[in-house]
């Protein structure tokens, strides 16, 4: 059984997802592993995910797949999906992704598993395990025998390890592109200033900051203590409501689900909707100056205090011991 | 220009959750509310039409017959009426099979734009958007934060985790919304009479041209095999902080330390 990782890269450096689903097919597979990088770059170090096991690097590096939403790119994962032979396709919970993978699977009537955070070989079925009600349960599930099978893998819940394999063998796929595929096209890409720091998704420290901020200027306190841990920046609802930082950093039922090795969230109280998007975290800190705050009740360490006080001199607790 | 939005019946998230015998939620065991996501894109679905840019906006909901109290809701916010796909054999459906459900029911109807929620809260796929517009064969333009409806195309921006891509596609299309697009409005009293008295039909899968092992348990392509409770986390340990930062400071600092994360 081979199978197929759907990769993402940063301008050709493959990101640490990619390694993580490799580290993840290697665990199950009893066949050869091959990856697929899309978009402009793909390619560009592409023969590196070799070293984590993948046998073949199928690449599509056409302005298609950048110039047009998601419709070429499913061509792309189909050509790849034939190429390779491969009835199993690992991908990450990336939305842009998912959204090839959706349309990819009705086209094969390839069953999908989303947020899977352990796989399992069972005979010839892979049983995947997956959180559902916002972490409150936990289902094992299988994609129905005979069909093709798309599973979509949680960040961090696998780790990334090197398996020592040789470069992968590149292949740029040949892709049709239907006229019909490029209705829909992508007319600007707006980028926030580059913050250097990872996607709040896929990071394996989350920095989260809510209302008990106080207001936008809250947040740098939170920048800064994400900047020394080398986390990313996270938010509740009561914060992106209010404007101080974007939604797309919004954790909680209505916004993103993450499940981090490290959640620290200061001047959050700890709602359930919020907790529907991070109480799958492997440790979670929280700051509140609320004893009774809800957020205590998941936490593993709590500190009852001021976060205007407590961030800042954090913030140089751990440039201290870090130099 | 006619405006769909399925809406989707789900627990309450601060409801206790029952699993029933079959490995599905027992949807009468927990409060059972509009999907939240659904509610931005039925409030941009009531822009659009006070732009004059839309005629009519029908909501379509996939669900039993206790569903038609959240359909109920979302026609009090104005929509002009709804659509249920109500039956037995739905049950179990996983992500293709609704998307198919879905659009099986918009088979003899007339549409132009999609709008719908990103995700549902209790399945939270993601993917249902994607996958109605590949049945439907149409574009989706999907996460957006912003619509602009223009003559015979939409245009979103579409939020990324660092920024957003502007994207645009001729109608008939799907678009999926994130809670940044707008704050939805509350039902007005004169809307939540009107509701009581707005069209609804109802089918069934035979009057979709679906048969019943197409759709439900028996037609998904995903099995549950089994769902258990979480064990609740435990609380740990509690530090109160000297009022300097330094106590609290100092013990957040050990625990990365112990758990060598610094
Ligand atoms: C349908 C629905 C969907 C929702 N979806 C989401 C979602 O996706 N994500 C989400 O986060 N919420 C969501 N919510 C909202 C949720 O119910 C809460 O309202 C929200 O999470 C509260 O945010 P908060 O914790 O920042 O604010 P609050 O609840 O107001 O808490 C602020 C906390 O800060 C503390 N504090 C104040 N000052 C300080 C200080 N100086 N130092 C330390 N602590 C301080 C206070 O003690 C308090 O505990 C949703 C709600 C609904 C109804
Ligand atoms: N049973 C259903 N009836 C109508 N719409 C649905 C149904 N299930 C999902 N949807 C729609 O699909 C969106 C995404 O759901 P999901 O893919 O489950 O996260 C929701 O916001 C709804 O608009």
């Amino acid at each position: 059984m081979d199978i197929l990782v759907l990769g993402d890269h940063e301008r050709g450096t493959p990101k640490k997802i990619t390694h993580q689903l490799l580290t993840a097919a290697r665990g199950i597979a009893d066949g050869a592993v091959h990856a697929l990088l899309l978009g402009p770059d793909a390619g560009a170090h592409a023969e590196q995910l070799g070293a984590y096991g993948a046998a073949t690097a199928y690449v599509w590096e056409h302005p298609d797949a950048q110039d047009y939403a998601t419709e070429p790119q499913t061509a792309a994962l189909l050509a790849a999906v034939e190429a390779s032979g491969a009835q199993v396709v690992l991908y990450p919970g990336d939305p842009l992704l998912s959204d090839v993978v959706a349309r990819a699977a009705v086209r094969l009537g390839a069953g999908v598993v989303t947020d899977v955070t352990d796989l399992e070989r069972a005979d010839d079925a892979l049983v995947a395990t997956k959180p559902i009600f916002g972490g409150d349960m936990t289902s094992r599930c299988q994609v129905t025998p005979g069909r093709a099978q798309f599973l979509g893998i949680k960040a961090n819940a696998f780790a990334d390890e090197e398996a020592g394999g040789s470069p992968a063998d590149v292949v740029p796929l040949e892709v049709t592109v239907a006229d019909e595929a490029r209705r829909a096209r992508v007319v600007e890409v707006v980028e926030a200033e580059a913050t250097g720091r990872p996607e709040m998704t896929e990071a394996p420290i989350v920095v989260a900051g809510g209302r008990g901020l106080g207001d936008a200027e809250g947040f740098e306190l939170i920048e800064q203590l994400a900047d020394v841990l080398g986390g990313a920046v996270g938010a509740s609802r009561a914060a992106t409501d209010a404007g101080w930082y974007p939604h797309q950093h919004q954790i909680g039922q209505t916004g993103k689900t993450i499940s981090p090795q490290l959640y620290i969230g200061a001047g959050i109280s700890g709602a359930i909707q919020h907790r529907a998007g991070m109480q799958t975290s492997q440790t979670i800190v929280a700051i509140n100056k609320d004893p009774e705050a809800p957020i205590f009740s998941i936490a593993d360490l709590g500190v009852v205090g001021d976060l205007k006080q407590v961030i800042p001199a954090l913030v140089a607790e751990v440039e201290k011991r870090g130099s | 220009m006619r405006i769909i939005c399925p809406v989707k019946r789900v627990p309450d998230t601060a409801a206790e959750k029952k699993i029933a015998a079959d490995n599905t939620l027992d949807r009468d065991g927990s409060e059972p509310v509009l999907n939240a996501n659904d509610e931005w894109a039925i409030e941009e679905a009531m822009r659009v039409k006070e732009a004059g840019k839309a005629d009519e906006i029908f909501a379509l909901c996939m669900g039993p017959e206790q569903a038609q109290q959240t359909i109920r809701k979302a026609l009090s916010y104005g929509l002009d009426g709804a659509i249920q796909v109500s039956d037995e054999g739905c049950a179990g459906s996983d992500a293709p099979a609704t998307a198919r459900v879905l659009a099986g029911a918009l088979g003899d109807e007339p549409w132009d734009l999609i709008l719908m929620g990103n995700q549902s809260s209790d399945a939270r796929t993601m993917l249902v958007p994607a996958m109605l517009a590949e049945y439907l064969g149409v574009p989706a333009l999907t996460y957006a934060k912003r619509l602009e409806v223009g003559d015979g195309e939409v245009t979103v921006d579409r939020e990324t985790p660092t920024g957003h891509q502007t994207v645009t596609a001729p109608t008939p299309a799907v678009v999926s919304v994130v809670e940044a697009i707008n704050e939805p409005r509350y039902p007005s009293f004169k809307g939540i009479m009107a509701a009581k008295k707005k069209p609804l039909a109802v089918k069934d899968l035979a009057g979709i041209g679906l048969a019943a092992d197409d759709v439900g348990s028996a037609g998904a392509w995903t099995q549950t095999l089994d769902i258990a409770p979480k064990p609740p986390r435990e609380a740990g340990e509690q530090v109160t902080d000297d009022g300097s930062g330094a106590v609290g400071a100092e013990a957040i600092a050990e625990f990365l330390v112990r758990q060598k994360m610094l």
